[in-house]
């Protein structure tokens, strides 16, 4: 007793932080205690947060990434993306006779890894027909004249035709730094024989394209020591700008010159601007015709559209809502399995009920002509346009509009209406003023839950929507299963994702998301 | 306050009430409420006062019978046309809207000018002791902070009539007793008339200057509040109201203002005929606690007593309690002032008690 007055009294006077009984600081013995019970919660959520890390976020990064990725141009033809890098874009020539050695260089090597095809898809998404350039260019590149340097190199020192000699000379630093044309197209030859030919460089036969560049090392003035001296001056030689333009002479065109160096860089904006309708030109984004605007009018379709399913929800919903909030429990549960019941059927289902029932050829059409209100031949067009989308959804999207409305409403007492009417309001002003204020969060989650799930909504628009009723997101799947590009899918879905969150701050910024209530 | 005036204000007349068209939750119920009465409807839950509340606002309409109000029937007026104040339970006001804002709802609907709802707001939360609270949010006030907003709102228009459903019944103790003389007083300032529902008895008492104690359906009993103490007129309100000891019997003997009451132990002991009217009638008799005597020479000349033995002995500061076994029941309850010339009883002890006849009330049995 004595020992602990004397304890607290020799404790009380320090000043500074509070000490706990073990010495420590209290803020420090206090996080440390907490430190605990912070790892045992997150032990509990462990297996869903790496669940949907795994599943969901780590994917939705990917895809998203993929909006801006592009290094397929870079690694595909890197030789002649860097020696484009000289060639004027507004020039209204195609490149000169540097340029189409290195993509001959490159195309050869591509074709033997069979990529070039995947590039002319890429950029066949930025120029429409380039595809089929790539395509055909790349059957014929292995039949290009070339040989006649082989042939010369052959003719003038036998040596040239031996791998093994080759190799020796490859491995000379001095004659690499001399040759860096011949080193890089030799080092691309090994590459493909390892790993596409799966055959011994040190047997096989020296492709034409080494000896291209060997040929074009050596004209540009070369001296290479250790290697037999050649002069290649008086060599015939072959133009390939020539050999190209006489294969396809799209390769004359200016534009697929300017596409390939637009896309040429490892990130590119080409597919956030292809996904507002722009497109990059040779001076810097510009407007895409007319007549391929495409996604800024779905974009702002898919809004209105949604903003309409939402807007007939909390019309439809609201007096359900209020309906089941002040019925005796045992009605408002039977009503309450009425509600719920759609989420108990088919998606596709009730959707194509609603194609079976909209049709001009369907139930009601049969039934407004039956009764005289449409003439036969002037039924109504109900299905296959905006329309049908917004019935068949706001039909889908009705429960998620009802419940939170109900859990907000079964929350306000009836007494507020009393004594709104007790002090003198109407039925409306009471409403108006007491009621309505209160099932404001009620109406806020719904929206927000109805809104979003609209904008993102596919199957219905797909099934009913024709092609006056679809959302953005159907043009998203076609991205990704029909048309395979990838990139525009992710930057559509990006600015999908964005305008969402936008919206949802500004929700937060004018209705306040504390004000947001699923329930109690 | 005019008591004078007598003018019925307040009129209910055979009114009758079902829900569910098989039971009448309120049965023939006939009451007459003069202006400027403090009237309770007391009564345990389910015995129909809060009904009858509602009904008179305008929330539940009568199946049957004629509800006036200052001679005009109001069945057929909506609640909000018929300029009544109201005051619920659970205070009701509206979380979205400040102090000020519940104030001024019941002006701006009656499309008052600005200045002046603001001169009566003011007014009304300087009444309840709110006026710096105008600007908060109800959610920021306490329960009693609350009730005294609701308190102004439903004054604030200047109603002839307020109705107080259970208003205190969500307070602690002490809060309703400061309340309960708030509300009181206002009322008597002001001159307002008050329908007050409650299940709290004390509160009844302190409050009203009549009560109406409501059970099954029915006023069993309307009377200012000594009188529903002291002369209770059947053995329920003797029940409800205070402490009370109940003895089972027959009377023997009617004599004018006394009978005799032959207990079912086979003790006689003297009451007052209520409502016993022949003898060999069954009788519950109703003594309170207060009432009883064991100090021989304050009873009369030849009254009768009855043996008893102490139980129990709680001493609670200002009074005595003392639990007795009399006449085969063990719950007689006597009550003694803590006086320096009190006898302490302690269990164990035998005593006589008795009482004076007409502090003994025979009633229904």
């Amino acid at each position: 007793m004595a020992d602990a007055t004397a304890n607290g009294l020799t404790a009380e006077p320090k000043s500074g932080p509070m000490m706990a009984a073990d010495g420590r600081t209290l803020k420090s013995s206090l996080n440390r205690a907490l430190r605990r019970e912070k790892l045992r919660a997150l032990a509990l959520i462990a297996p869903l947060l790496i669940f949907v890390l795994v599943t969901f976020v780590a994917p939705i990064v990917d895809m998203l990434f993929r909006s801006v990725e592009n290094q397929i141009v870079s690694e595909t033809i890197p030789r002649t993306v860097d020696a484009l890098a000289d060639w004027d874009a507004t020039s209204t020539e195609a490149p000169g006779e540097e340029v189409f050695a290195s993509l001959y260089t490159d195309l050869v090597v591509a074709e033997e890894y069979k990529r070039h095809t995947r590039l002319g898809s890429r950029l066949n998404y930025e120029l429409t027909g380039i595809s089929s350039v790539f395509r055909s260019t790349g059957r014929s590149i292995g039949r290009f004249d070339t040989d006649i340097y082989t042939d010369q190199f052959i003719a003038a020192d036998p040596a040239f035709e031996d791998p093994t000699q080759w190799s020796s000379w490859m491995a000379d630093d001095g004659l690499r730094t001399a040759l860096p044309l011949t080193a890089d197209a030799y080092d691309a030859w090994v590459g493909i024989m390892v790993e596409v030919k799966e055959d011994d460089p040190l047997e096989e036969d020296i492709y034409d394209f080494v000896y291209t560049a060997l040929y074009r090392d050596l004209a540009a003035g070369a001296v290479p020591a250790g290697m037999p001296s050649i002069d290649v001056s008086g060599f015939e030689t072959v133009s390939l700008r020539e050999l190209f333009i006489d294969e396809d002479d799209a390769w004359m065109n200016v534009e697929i010159w300017q596409t390939i160096k637009t896309y040429s860089p490892s990130y590119t904006d080409g597919y956030f601007l292809n996904a507002i309708d722009m497109r990059n030109g040779p001076d810097g984004a510009e407007w895409r015709p007319e007549n391929e605007q495409l996604y800024i009018q779905l974009f702002i379709r898919t809004m209105w559209m949604s903003l309409a399913i939402t807007g007939s929800c909390i019309l439809l919903g609201y007096p359900i809502g209020w309906l089941l909030a002040n019925l005796p429990a045992r009605t408002a549960n039977v009503l309450m399995i009425l509600v719920l019941l759609p989420f108990w059927t088919s998606l596709l289902v009730r959707t194509s009920a609603w194609k079976v029932l909209l049709q001009q050829q369907g139930v009601i059409n049969d039934i407004l002509v039956w009764i005289g209100l449409v003439a036969d031949d002037n039924r109504l067009v109900m299905i296959n346009n905006a329309t049908g989308t917004i019935i068949a959804m706001t039909h889908i999207l009705l429960p998620f509009m009802i419940l939170p409305l109900y859990s907000v409403m079964r929350t306000i007492p009836p007494s507020y209406l009393r004594a709104a009417k007790s002090l003198g309001a109407t039925n409306w002003t009471a409403f108006w003023r007491v009621y309505f204020p209160q099932s404001v969060p009620g109406i806020g989650a719904g929206s927000i839950l109805v809104f979003i799930l609209a904008i993102g909504y596919y199957i219905t628009p797909e099934i009913v929507g024709g092609t006056k009723g679809v959302f953005i997101s159907n043009r998203i799947a076609y991205h990704i299963s029909s048309s395979l590009n990838w990139g525009l899918a992710a930057a559509l879905g990006s600015i999908l994702l964005i305008l969402v969150l936008a919206l949802y701050w500004a929700y937060d910024r004018l209705v306040g998301i504390d004000n947001v209530k699923l329930g109690g | 306050m005019d008591h004078g005036n007598d003018a019925a204000f307040v009129e209910f007349e055979r009114v009758q009430k079902s829900y569910d068209g098989e039971t009448l939750v309120v049965k023939d119920l006939n009451l007459s409420m003069p202006k400027g009465e403090f009237l309770t409807m007391l009564g345990p839950s389910g015995s129909g006062k809060t009904t009858c509340l509602m009904m008179l606002a305008g929330f539940e309409t009568a199946t049957h019978g004629d509800i006036r109000l200052a001679g005009k029937p109001i069945n057929n007026i909506p609640p909000h046309k018929r300029g009544i104040g109201m005051v619920f339970q659970n205070y009701a006001l509206f979380p979205h809207m400040s102090v000020a804002e519940n104030l001024s709802f019941p002006l701006e609907v009656r499309k008052m000018g600005k200045s002046e709802r603001e001169a009566k707001i003011k007014r009304a939360l300087d009444m309840v002791q709110m006026g710096a609270f105008g600007g908060r949010r109800p959610s920021q006030l306490s329960g009693g902070q609350q009730q005294r907003v609701a308190l102004a709102r439903a004054l604030v228009f200047e109603p002839e009539l307020v109705l107080m459903d259970e208003p205190l019944g969500a307070l602690d103790k002490q809060l309703r007793e400061t309340l309960q003389f708030e509300i009181t007083r206002l009322a008597h300032n002001l001159g307002i008339t008050v329908v007050y529902v409650t299940h709290d008895q004390t509160e009844a008492l302190t409050m009203s200057d009549r009560v109406a104690v409501f059970e099954a359906g029915k006023i069993q009993q309307l009377a200012p509040p000594s009188e529903l103490y002291e002369k209770p007129m059947n053995s329920f309100v003797a029940q409800f109201i205070g402490e009370n000891n109940t003895l089972e019997g027959k009377v023997t003997q009617i004599d004018g203002a006394t009978c005799t009451v032959q207990l079912d132990s086979g003790d006689i002991i003297d009451a007052m005929p209520v409502n016993v009217s022949h003898v060999g009638e069954r009788t519950k008799v109703s003594i309170r606690p207060e009432r009883v005597e064991f100090n021989k020479s304050r009873l009369r000349e030849g009254a009768h007593t009855l043996k008893a033995e102490v139980l129990e002995f709680i001493y609670m500061g200002d009074i005595f309690r003392t639990r007795l076994r009399v006449a085969g029941t063990d719950d007689f309850v006597i009550k003694t002032r803590n006086a320096p010339d009190q006898v302490r009883l302690s269990p164990g002890d035998q005593i006589e008690i008795g009482w004076l006849a007409e502090d003994c009330r025979a009633l229904d049995a």
